[in-house]
This record gives structure tokens, sequence and C-alpha cells, in this order.
């Protein structure tokens, strides 16, 4: 009891807010994006996140070791600034050339020599000691290589210094470098193939960049630049201080003016390689493909991309603000951000926002926006806030499991969901009530030209409907309503088509293709942009090369040629060596291009900081050779220390190689133009390659995700053939041989009633014909009238066509494949005469009788009939057009008093009103007329029994049970009927006609009993307006009216127990069963459950936009049908909608129950057949051969699991095989 | 306006006719096909994926080399957990028809996706997050594979199938284990890590979800179909 309390209360509470966010939706959205970016203020504080390195100077005069424990006086001193850093790295730039340049020296001399050096200059730094403290004992030592990198053996040292220079590619000895025939070969043959994402060893040993080495055979500038690196575990200012000074004053640089006042600690953030990179990319596209299923269920609003959006930015926001809130409370997120953010999305996810709209779009659409809104929370608030406990509840236990990570991501967690319950509640109802309120107005704008003398919707308003005709749903006024949700109910593939037409979508793809090929093109350099570029951003940004991008991403999806490999080929072949001699003179004869200059050795400010051209990640390649990782921890770059060298041409000229002389004429520039555009080309070619690929991809993915709802509503519909049938989930096919309808045929026109007590089956059509078949055969027992007599043709002379062979034509034309006799003519007659239906219809049951024109009406009669007979092949003729059909009309309502004289009156059915109603118990067929008569046939024998005349209003249906006959009429007035049967003491009301004896007799009448009518009870207000349904079962008569109230009765006594309120709309189905269910449907499209026992109202939901039209119930759940051509099944204790099924535009209406599982449905000339615990098409079984037009419109389910639908002027007997049965 | 001519293409293509690819799927053999290779496809790679994460744990630093070291170590785990996923997923949907239980619980691609995306979450949280001891882990794991399995499945059959298969699975690893196929780097649970049979049940349910739907959504196709028809 506490529960349901607290249950309505949240249920007020919710209904309360819904108000509010919708009558103020500005200030409340204000209200939200102030709040919003007020929780996101203290992001502002935290460090953008990026793996780039940060950078901070200190000055070295004063440099000590940072202490872990950081005093908080220091502002400007980064909180990673603590403890000692990884390595002081020393870098001793040298810079050497040739000098004077000469034109007898070879071009391998501009960089043998000044290379040669480095072996004089390292062993003068191995050998520095200050104050007996050696390199050995303060460089950082390090010990094995990482066991991948075998092939770097040779290079890098191992268990040592780590002291890396171009001396390391010859083992650090001087006698392997001067027999080194091909420097550059040895140089290049550790370069990797491919596009490489870290540093490349030649950078690691020169630590200067490549291009800027000047180790190459075009180097114009003819100085070559590269750095001993050292890196030192412990910082000892003097020693450094001292072997600064000593290779200062054995290789003094003139106008050096470098600033060596600096040192840089440069820490690095987490790494994320490839490795870690690929799940995380795997977790985002799983979270995308997450918020992609959901928002697409956003349906029936105006602006579907707009609610999706807001949903994310609820996420996303309510995201935003758990960050923020943590910070603000002092608790600094540890987590990388980036790879839990995709599971706290899911955590929170998109559910109740999606609930939300859902609900408040299917509350009735006549109400007024705040209310929907109101109404749409509180039906769910009770499920919102029971999903929400139980996330807390989750999220705590994983709190108390005090793992530090889980508590961390408990904590945003529920800060997030709080959040994302706030937003959801403000923000998100808010944009809905926005939404609600335009797509209100664009329904009205739209609909206003048709309906423009309709008064503006009110919370119930009372729908003006036409009184006269019975209430059947004509599917046909769905194309009124249609429209305004046409644009929701596109087919997926348009859809996708047009919404990559809105976006632009593949533009978009291809530009940032594009722009991600560009950028590989930046990487892998084939035109020097890269320098250009890294030269120009370490000019502008402090953090040097740091500030480039990094291609983490993109670079090691797309192979390509590195340019430097592709380059390093070049020297290698050797397409002739030369003899020595020949050589020299060629190189004596050979015109000097470059005019000679001696190299000038410059210092500048650029050469500072050398580092920072380097890639950043230089200095993590450098340590993670040695296993040594360099995320989260910071390295201290001492200033560099600048060393000249000044080299002789004569000393060039001696340490050459015997074979450098060997070398060709450097080729030109235009082959390495050439070689460059080639790797332009490759580049190219993989990008369009790349790009070709994506477009199949998406193509592929289209074609997987899209290919259902291929042609929804589609308006031609394809015969299915044989053999064609759909199997079912699991492969269950049901055998087509038996499914097939067995057509009744013998109406001449629409089959207007139809009516069933299982064994018979009594169908009444336009032409007030009533024919009664055989339920279990098709046989067609009975025509009533008897056109035989050819005294009932009130519309038309093929009446008596049909009258020739009416028994046999019945029981020939059932039997399958239908033959039919006459078939020639009478379609053309129909397709003559659409005309005449109104007409027929009209009521002429107000017109007395004329005895004066009876013979003349029976002359024109007999003249048509022989002009038929004569014309057979042309049937135009014999049929005027309409005026001159009403005027027969009129004479054939003459034909009554010509009936044979010994047939009175009474005992002759009224044929000139049409048959409103109809109803068969036993071999009774009660029929209710439109002149207010009722009249109860023997079914087996086509006699009237009885008819009562009480009644002037026009009877609008009719419930038997038992031996109550109970009727509605037009006037709201609802009669009670007792038939009663006593046994025949003479024959005086019995005027069958003869010769039918052999018929069988009847299950609950004999012919020779003597039935009579009374009426019993009027209820002469039962109530305000025309009573449009009316059903019987268990004892209670309920009844259903324009007047929006449903009406209980007790059968016995006709007395009223009970007025149901709760619709606001007229009722339009009414479900009772032996079980006492009672539901009711309106045209407001509620569905009612009543508990018939007390009355009271057990569930209420909106199911349809529009008339429900429809409603059947089984055991467990509710099924309705509304004119917005959705099938809707409920659960029935809960009320809540377990799924929908849509159907085409303009199928019928009809739903029938067969088993618990299975259902039926009518549509465009077709039955389908449903599985209820899946909402799986089973079978759709068609009934004609030219059944476009035509749509079901009844469907009775008989107790031996046919079912009977009327459709055109056919009945369709459709056997359910007994497979189907097994499903349930 | 807008609407009109929404509606006139719509026209146009529902009269465009279908193609071989519907034609194809509502074959049953092709239908069951289509299926196992997807549920095949995303057995490799979320065994790639996850293996990727399991690799990452030992790992500070990434030599150049080590994704073709991932994809040479092992070359028949994915193959083997792409097998397992197109018979589970496969196996779920029959299950149910069997039972004739079928599965009720929010059949849609979001929650599957959801159920995905915890799944993965699992694994990261098993690679991942520092845990004091293996006890704490292991219990952590299991009321998280529980705790997918009631947000996500919910039903009797798919808890026993999903325990049942997660027993074998284990049995299996450590018998790969025993004969020395490949080993863990510290055992718990005889020779393998105790949280494995909760990776396992997790990875049941998820790749039964996906069965289920898929075998949901292969079947609307050709219900659309007949629909149309």
């Amino acid at each position: 009891m506490p529960l349901k309390r607290l249950r309505q209360n949240i249920s007020a509470a919710f209904y309360r807010h819904g108000l509010l966010c919708a009558s103020y939706p500005v200030p409340i959205i204000l209200f939200t994006s102030a709040s919003i970016l007020t929780c996101c203020y203290p992001l502002l504080k935290l460090p953008l996140p990026g793996t780039g390195p940060v950078e901070f100077t200190t000055g070295v005069r004063d440099y000590s070791i940072p202490s872990h424990e950081s005093p908080g006086d220091l502002s400007e001193r980064p909180d990673w600034y603590q403890g000692p850093p990884v390595a002081y790295i020393q870098q001793v730039l040298v810079k050497a050339a040739v000098s004077p340049w000469d034109n007898s020296l070879v071009p391998v001399d501009v960089f043998r020599s000044p290379l040669g050096r480095v072996f004089s200059v390292l062993e003068e730094i191995r050998n520095h000691v200050y104050t007996d403290r050696s390199l050995e004992a303060l460089c950082l030592q390090v010990t094995d290589l990482l066991p991948g990198l075998r092939r770097m053996q040779a290079v890098l040292p191992e268990h040592g210094c780590l002291l890396v220079s171009p001396g390391n590619y010859w083992q650090n000895r001087r006698d392997l470098f001067d027999a080194d025939p091909d420097l550059l070969k040895t140089v290049h043959q550790h370069e990797p193939k491919g596009l490489h994402t870290s540093a490349t060893l030649k950078d690691l040993l020169f630590g200067v960049p490549g291009k800027q080495t000047g180790v190459s055979l075009y180097n114009k500038k003819r100085v070559v630049t590269y750095t001993i690196t050292i890196a030192l575990s412990s910082y000892d200012a003097r020693f450094v201080a001292s072997l600064r000074a000593r290779l200062k004053q054995l290789h003094p640089s003139a106008n050096c003016t470098l600033r060596e006042d600096h040192m840089v600690h440069v820490h690095f953030k987490e790494e994320i390689g490839i490795a870690e990179l690929i799940p995380l990319v795997t977790t985002y596209i799983i979270l995308f493909a997450y918020i992609y299923f959901s928002t697409r269920k956003i349906d029936m609003v105006k602006s579907k991309w707009g609610l999706a959006l807001a949903a994310v930015v609820t996420v996303l926001s309510s995201l935003l603000m758990s960050v923020g809130l943590c910070t603000l409370f002092g608790l600094t997120p540890t987590l990388n951000g980036g790879e839990i953010f995709p599971y706290l999305v899911v955590v929170i996810g998109l559910e109740n926002v999606l609930v939300l709209t859902k609900s408040v779009v299917s509350t009735p659409v006549d109400l007024e926006v705040k209310l929907r809104i109101a109404q749409g929370l509180s039906n769910e608030s009770w499920s919102i806030m029971k999903n929400m406990a139980t996330e807390l509840c989750i999220i705590l236990i994983g709190y108390f499991t005090f793992v530090p990570a889980i508590q961390e991501f408990c904590l945003f967690a529920v800060v997030g969901l709080v959040s994302d319950f706030f937003l959801q509640m403000f923000f998100f109802t808010t944009v809905l009530s926005i939404d609600i309120r335009r797509m209100e107005l664009a329904d009205l704008n739209r609909r206003l030209p048709a309906e423009a003398g309709m008064p503006p919707p009110k919370p119930g308003p009372l729908r003006p409907r036409e009184t006269p005709p019975p209430p059947r749903p004509s599917p046909h006024t769905i194309t009124l309503q249609a429209p305004a949700f046409r644009n929701l109910r596109l087919p997926k593939r348009l859809r996708v088509v047009y919404f990559l037409a809105r976006t632009r979508l593949a533009q978009r793809i291809i530009m940032v293709g594009t722009v991600i090929w560009i950028g590989i093109l930046v990487y892998t350099d084939p035109a020097g942009l890269r320098t250009l570029l890294a030269a120009q951003v370490s000019e502008q940004s402090p953090l040097g090369e740091a500030g480039l991008p990094p291609h983490l991403g993109v670079a090691p999806v797309f192979p390509g040629r590195d340019p430097t490999s592709t380059l390093s080929v070049l020297p290698a072949p050797e397409p002739t060596p030369l003899p020595e001699n020949q050589s020299q003179g060629h190189r004596a004869a050979r015109p000097e291009v470059v005019p000679v200059s001696s190299p000038q050795i410059t210092w500048g400010p650029e050469d500072e900081e050398l580092w920072r051209r380097l890639s950043f990640r230089h200095w993590p390649a450098l340590f993670s050779y040695y296993n040594i990782t360099l995320a989260k921890r910071y390295i201290s770059i001492l200033p560099v220390i600048p060393v000249t060298l000044h080299l002789s041409p004569q000393e060039a000229i001696d340490t050459r190689h015997p074979q450098d002389t060997h070398h060709a004429p450097p080729p030109s520039i235009k082959t390495s133009d050439l070689q460059a555009d080639l790797t332009l080309y490759k580049v190219a070619a993989l990008g369009l390659f790349a790009g070709v690929v994506l477009v199949l991809l998406l193509f592929c993915l289209y074609r997987v995700l899209c290919p259902r709802n291929y042609g929804q509503n589609g308006v031609p519909h394809g015969r299915r053939r044989r053999g064609d049938l759909p199997c079912d989930e699991y492969g269950y096919s049901p055998p087509i041989s038996e499914i097939s309808p067995l057509l009744l045929r013998g109406h001449s026109m629409d089959i207007e009633c139809l009516a069933s007590d299982g064994m018979l089956l009594a169908s009444c059509c336009l032409a007030r014909q009533i024919r009664v078949w055989d339920a279990q055969t098709g046989d067609c027992l009975t025509v009533i009238p008897n056109n035989g007599l050819r005294r009932s043709s009130s519309s038309g002379c093929w009446e008596h066509r049909d009258g020739w062979d009416h028994i046999g034509a019945c029981e020939a034309e059932n039997i399958f494949p239908i033959r039919r006799r006459t078939t020639p003519a009478r379609p053309a007659l129909f397709g003559d005469q659409p005309d005449l239906t109104p007409l027929i219809d009209t009521n002429f049951g107000s017109l007395p009788p004329s005895q004066t024109l009876s013979s003349s009406g029976f002359d024109f009669g007999g003249l048509v009939e022989k002009a038929y007979q004569e014309h057979e092949t042309s049937p135009t003729l014999a049929f005027p057009p309409s005026p001159p059909a009403s005027q027969q009309r009129r004479r054939s309502l003459g034909d009554q008093p010509v009936l044979p004289p010994e047939l009175p009156p009474q005992n002759n059915g009224d044929w000139d009103s049409s048959v409103w109603a109809m109803e068969l118990r036993g071999n009774l067929i009660a029929t209710g007329r439109s002149s207010g008569k009722l009249e109860l046939w023997d079914a087996v024998e086509g006699s009237l029994r009885c008819s009562n005349e009480d009644g002037v209003s026009g009877i609008t249906a009719l419930a038997f049970l038992n031996n109550r006959i109970v009727a509605a009429r037009l006037n709201g007035s609802l009669d009670f009927f007792t038939v009663e049967i006593t046994k025949p003491l003479g024959l005086l009301q019995y005027r069958g006609p003869p010769g039918r004896g052999s018929l069988p007799p009847s299950p609950c009448y004999s012919s020779e009993d003597v039935i009579s009518c009374q009426l019993t009870r009027s209820v002469q207000c039962a109530h305000q307006k025309q009573i449009t349904v009316l059903k019987a079962a268990a004892g209670r008569v309920v009844t259903g009216s324009q007047d929006h109230t449903v009406r209980v009765y007790r059968l016995e006594d006709s007395c009223c127990l009970f007025t149901l309120q709760g619709h606001s709309g007229g009722i339009t189905a009414i479900y009772i069963d032996q079980t006492m269910v009672l539901a009711s449907g309106g045209q407001d499209g509620t569905i009612c459950v009543w508990d018939v026992l007390t009355g009271s109202r057990v569930s209420h939901v909106y199911g349809h936009r529009g008339d429900v039209t429809s409603l059947v119930c089984t055991t467990s759940c509710i099924i309705s049908s509304g004119l917005d051509d959705l099938i809707c099944i409920w659960d029935r204790s809960t009320g809540i909608k377990l799924y929908s099924i849509q159907q085409e535009v303009g199928c019928g209406a009809s739903l029938g129950v067969i088993s618990e599982s299975l259902l039926v449905t009518g549509g465009q000339g077709c039955v389908s057949f449903w599985d209820l615990n899946y909402g799986d098409l089973l079978q759709t079984v068609y009934l004609g051969q030219s059944s476009e037009g035509q749509s079901v419109r009844q469907l009775l389910v008989l107790d031996n699991a046919a079912i009977v639908c009327d459709f055109g002027n056919e009945l369709s007997l459709v056997y359910v095989p007994s497979v189907l049965e097994k499903l349930d | 306006d807008d609407d009109s001519t929404e509606f006139n293409d719509e026209l146009g293509g529902a009269l465009m006719r279908r193609g071989p690819y519907i034609s194809m799927i509502t074959n049953r053999t092709m239908n069951v096909l289509i299926r196992a290779a997807m549920l095949f496809m995303v057995g490799v790679f979320l065994a790639l994926v996850l293996n990727l994460l399991q690799v990452q744990r030992n790992v500070t630093l990434f030599p150049p080399d080590v994704i073709s070291s991932i994809f040479s170590s092992a070359w028949w785990v994915p193959p083997c957990c792409g097998t397992a996923a197109a018979l589970i997923g496969l196996l779920y949907p029959c299950m149910d028809r069997r039972l004739g239980e079928p599965h009720k619980l929010k059949r849609e691609w979001s929650n599957v996706m959801r159920c995905v995306a915890v799944f993965v979450g699992i694994n990261h949280a098993s690679a991942k997050v520092d845990f004091a001891n293996n006890v704490q882990l292991s219990l952590t794991l299991a009321a998280l594979s529980v705790g997918l399995w009631w947000t996500f499945d919910r039903s009797r059959s798919g808890f026993g199938l999903g325990v049942v298969i997660a027993i074998l699975a284990t049995l299996a690893t450590q018998l790969l284990v025993y004969n020395g196929v490949f080993q863990y780097t510290s055992p718990d649970f005889l020779y393998i890590r105790s949280w494995l049979p909760c990776i396992f049940f997790a990875g049941v349910i998820t790749v039964g979800n996906i069965g289920r739907q898929l075998a949901l959504y292969e079947y609307k196709v050709s219900q659309e179909k007949t629909h149309q028809d």
C-alpha cells in the first residue's frame, strides 16, 4: 500500500513537473544551460587532454633536484616537476665543414672527414675527468636492448653509458669507419622501410633532423651537423661545466652566442600506442552504434534529428557535469577520461530519454501540449524512478568493491546519473514540449484546408460524426489523416538517402578523407613540406615539435614508402665502376656546376634547442629501446655544447676511402624530384584506393543495415508465386496447399453483414439478400429471399438472373477452383454501374409502399429481364444510367403487393429497408433493419419466422444471446426482446415454401415450432447519442455510444449496471468475452480495460492516433488496431504496450484471434496470420485474383479454426492449417 | 512541398523491385550461413580486440612491430573464438524455439550494442584495473557478468546455457594450458586465471544476445518480403 501511495505521489509530482516544463520552456532551458555551464566551469582548470610533451624551463645556475613534496608557493611550477628526472640529456652539437672547399674534392668529402672527427670528440668526452669524476660514474647506465630489437644491437650501446653519436654506426671504432666503403649505405641500411611512427635510428644517432645533418651527396652548404647525446643519471654541475669548457677550448666556436643558462624539463604524457588505440576505437564504434540504434527509435515527432541531438546533448553534458562537479569537490580524475567515457555513456544510457519521448507521443493528440507532456511524464514516472533506483543501487554496490579505479568510476557514474536525471527532467522535457508544440502547429496548418469548419481541438471534443450509416470501420478514411505522418513512414532506404542528401555526408566523408590524405602526404613528406611546417611551427609554438598534431591514429593504417628509404637507394647502385685514373681524369674534366665557395659555419639561436625539431617521440623512443618508459615522467635537457670543427681539404683527402672517388657524378636533382614524384604518386594511388575501399565499405554497411523496408507501403503488390513462400524464424514454412481460401460466391453486391454461430454462416449484402452457408463445407444452404419468385428484386435485373440457378450456382461455385457459369456478363455489369450501390443503400423504409404502382413495376421488371436475356453480351443497353435506375427502383417497390396472395404481408420480409445488423444463433437469423424492424428467419428453410415492428428507429446493432435479442437503435434506445418458442398448435403462422422438407432439421428450433419475439423492455434513452457498438457475453450487454460512454446491462432483467466514463471520444470498439473481460476503444485512440463486476477502470492507455477500429483480447494481451494502420499488442494486466505492428496504409482494420498466439488480420485483398509471441508475420493468404481494390472489412473466427471474411461481394472461408495451431 | 516530394519518391522506391539480396536472405540455409558468418566475424573481431587488451597489460611501450607479433603469436585463437561465437549465436535462438520461450526482453539493436559495450568494459576492467587480490577481481567480474545477464537477458535458459558453456570453455582452456599450448603469466586457478569463467559467461551472454537479434532481424526481412508481396 505505501508503495502504491509512493507511486501515486511520484506520478503526481511528475505531472506537475511536466506542466511546469511545458508552460515555461524558455526560462527553463536558460536555467538548465546556465547550470550546465556552471557545473562545467571547473573543467577549465583541467589540463587539456593530449599526449604531447609539456615543458618547463628553469635556470641552470640555481638548479636543484625538485623535491617530491613540492611547496605550493612556486605557482608556476607544474605538478609533474617533482623528484629527479629520468635522465639529464647533454647534447654536444658538432658542426663540421671542410674549408676551404676546392674543386678537387668529391661530394663524399663533405661528410666523410667531418664524421670521422666524431671519434676524437667522443674520446675526449669519455676520457674527461673532473676531480676524479668521470663520465662513467655520472652517465645513465643501460642494460640490454629489448628482445625485439636484435638488429639494433650492433648500433645502440648496451651494458654501459647511454651515449649515442653517429659513431655508433661503426661501433665507435675509427678503423671500421675508415674501412667502410659507403658511409651513406651504412647510415641508411638501418632506416625502416615503410612509414614509421617513432624516431628513426638516424635521428637518434645524429640527434638532429635528417635533413639538417648534411650527410648526403647533395649538400650544398657543405656543413655537416650532428650531435653526441649523453644521458646522465645524475647532475653534477661542475663536471658538466668543465666538460663544456674543455670542449669549447679544444674546438672553439667563433661568433657563437648560444645561451647556456636554461635547462628544459620535458614531461611526457602517457603514450597511447596502436595496440591501446584499437580497443579504444572499438569501444567508441560500439558507442556510436548504440547511440545510432537508440535515436533511431525516436518516432512521431516533428524533428527526429533535433530530438536525437537533444538526447545526445543531454547525455554528454551530464557527463561533463559529473566530471566538473567531481573536480569541484576535489576529486581529480585519474582515470583516462577517453577510455572510460564510452562506458559511462552506456551506463547512463539514452533509454530514459526515449521512454519519455514515446510516452509523451502516445498521449492523446487532442489534448493540450502542456497536458500531454504532463501525462506522458506521469505515465512513465514510476518506471523511470525504478530504473534510476536500480542503477544507483548497482553502482553503489560497485562502490563497495573498494577497488580505487572502480570506486572512481562509480563516483563519476553516480554524479553522472543524477545530473542526467536532472537534465532529462528539465532540458529534454522542455525540448520535447517545444517539439510537440511545433508538430501540433504543423498538423493544424496541414489540416486546416481539409477541415476548415472544425472547431479547435479541446480536451475531449465532441466529434461530430455523420449519423446514419451503421458503424463499420471504413478503411478508406485513413487517407485523410495519412499525410500528417507521412514523413515518418518513409522507407528506410529513402530515409538514408535523404539523410545523406540533407547532411551532405558523402561530401563530408570525402573532405575528411582528403584531410587525412593530406595529413599522410605531409607526414611522409615527399615534397619537403614537413620541414617547412616544422620550421614555422617551432618558431611560433613554445612546444616546438610537440605542437604538431600527432598522426598516431592515422599513419600506421596506410603503409607507405618512406621517402628517405627511397632516397637511400640512390647512392647504392654503381652501374659501371670506373678505374681510378679514369675517374680522376673525369673528375678533373668535369665542369663545376656549383660555384666554389667555402662553407661557413654559423651559429644562430635556432641551434640552441635543435632537439625541438626532432620528433616528440624521439626521447621516448630512445629510452624505450632499453625498456625505460618516459610516460608520466620527465627528462631534463641541459644546454647544448657547441663544437665547431674546421677541416682542411688535405685532411679530407687523406681520410678518403679508395672507393669514394668511384662514385658516379651526382645524379641531377631531377631524378630526385622524380623519385619524390613517384612517392607522391604512390601515396596518391594509395589514397585513391583507400577512398574506393571506404566507399565500398559504406556501401556494404548500408546494404547490411538497411535492406528491409525495401519499398514498404508499396502500392503495387506483386502476386506471390507458389514455391515462393516465406519461412519463419526457424525455417518453418507452412505448406501452401493447406491455406487456400474457399471463396463463397453468390452475392451480387458488397457484403454488409456477417454472422456465424460456428455451424452456419449468414451473410447479407447491399442488395439485401441474405445467404446462409455451411461453415464447414462452404455450401450455400439458403438464399433469402428466394429469388426464384422474382418478387424481391428491388435493385436490378441481375438478381433475376441469379434466380435461375440460385442453389445450383451456389453449390457449384464454391468448389475450388471456382468456375462460374455466368462469368462473362456479370463483371461488366458491375463495372458499368458503380453508382447504383448508394442508391440501393438509401433508406426507403420511410416511404410508404404504394400499391398503385404495382403492375407497372412488375412489367418493367419483365421488360428489363427480356432485354437482359436478349443482349447478354451488351448489358449496358439494358441498364440506363442512374436517374432511370432510381425510377425503376421506385417501381420495383411496388413489387411487394404482387407477391403470391397466400402469403400474408407481415410474413414477408421488409425488402425495402436495408439490413443494418444481423445475428445468427441456432438456426435463427435475427436481422435488424433500417426501418427499425426486427426479423427472425429460419436459416435453413429461409422462411421468416417472426418479425417485430415495435421500434421505428433503425437498428444499428444486434446481440443475440440465449433466448434474448438486444437491439440498439439509431436514436440511442436499447430494446430487449425475448424469443419464445411454443410448440405448434396449428400452422397458423408458418408459411414456409413447400418442398424444403428434405433439408436437415435445425439443431435448436424445429420448423414446427412457433417462434414469437416479444419486446420485453425498451430503454428509451440508453445513450445520449447513437449507439455504435453492442456486444453481449457472459450475461451482460455492453453498449458503446457516440456520447463517450460505455454502459453495461444485465441481460436477464435489462437493468443498467454501470455507466463507464473515461473516453474522450465516441466509442468505436468493445470487446467482452465469457471471462468478463471488457475493453473499449474510442475515437480518441484510447483503450480502456474495465472490471465488469465493479465497474472500475483497470487500465487506460493511449494507443492510436485516430480511432481504435478493432479490439480483441486473449488471456494475456489486448490487441487493438487503429486508423493509424497500427496493430498494438498490450499486456492485459499492466497495460504496457508490448509491441506494435505497422501495417500498410489502407489495410483493413479487422482483427481476430484464432488461438492464444495466433492473430489474424485483414488487409488489402488478403488476410495475414501473425504469431502473437513474436509479432512475426506467419503467412499472408490472398483471397482472390483481382483483389487490389478490395479490403477485408469484417472477419469472423469460427470455432473450427476457420476464418470468414468478406471480400467485396464474395465471402472467403480460410481454414487455418493444423500446423499453425500447433504453435500454441 | 517537401512532404509531397518525399511521398512521390517513396512511391518510386516502392515501385522498385527487390534486389537479389532480399531473395537470398530469405532462403533458409543462406540465412543461417549469413548469420553464422556475421557471428564468426564478430567473434574474431572481439577476440582480437580483447586479446590486445590482455597483451597490453604487461607492455608499457610498444616496439614498432607489436602488432605483427600479436597477429602471429596465436593465430588460432581468433578463428576459435569466431567459431564458438557462431555456434553459440545460432544455438541461442534455436534453444528459444525448442523451449518455446521466445526471448522478450528489449529486443532492440541498441540494447545489443549496450550489451557488447558492457562486455568490452568487463574485459577492460579485468585487464586495466588493479585489484588488491585475485579473489576480489574474480568476485567483481562474476557480479558484473551476472549483472550483464540480468540487464540484457533475464531468461533462465540463457543463464543455464551460459553457465554450461562457460564451464566447458574453462575446462577446455585448462586442458590446453595443461598440455602446454599456451600459458598464463600468473595462474591462480589451477592453470588459468580465476576470472576466466566469468569472462566466458559474459561472452556467451553477449554473443547469444547478438545471435538472437540477428535471428529476429533476418526473420523480419523475410517477413517484410512476404508482407510486401
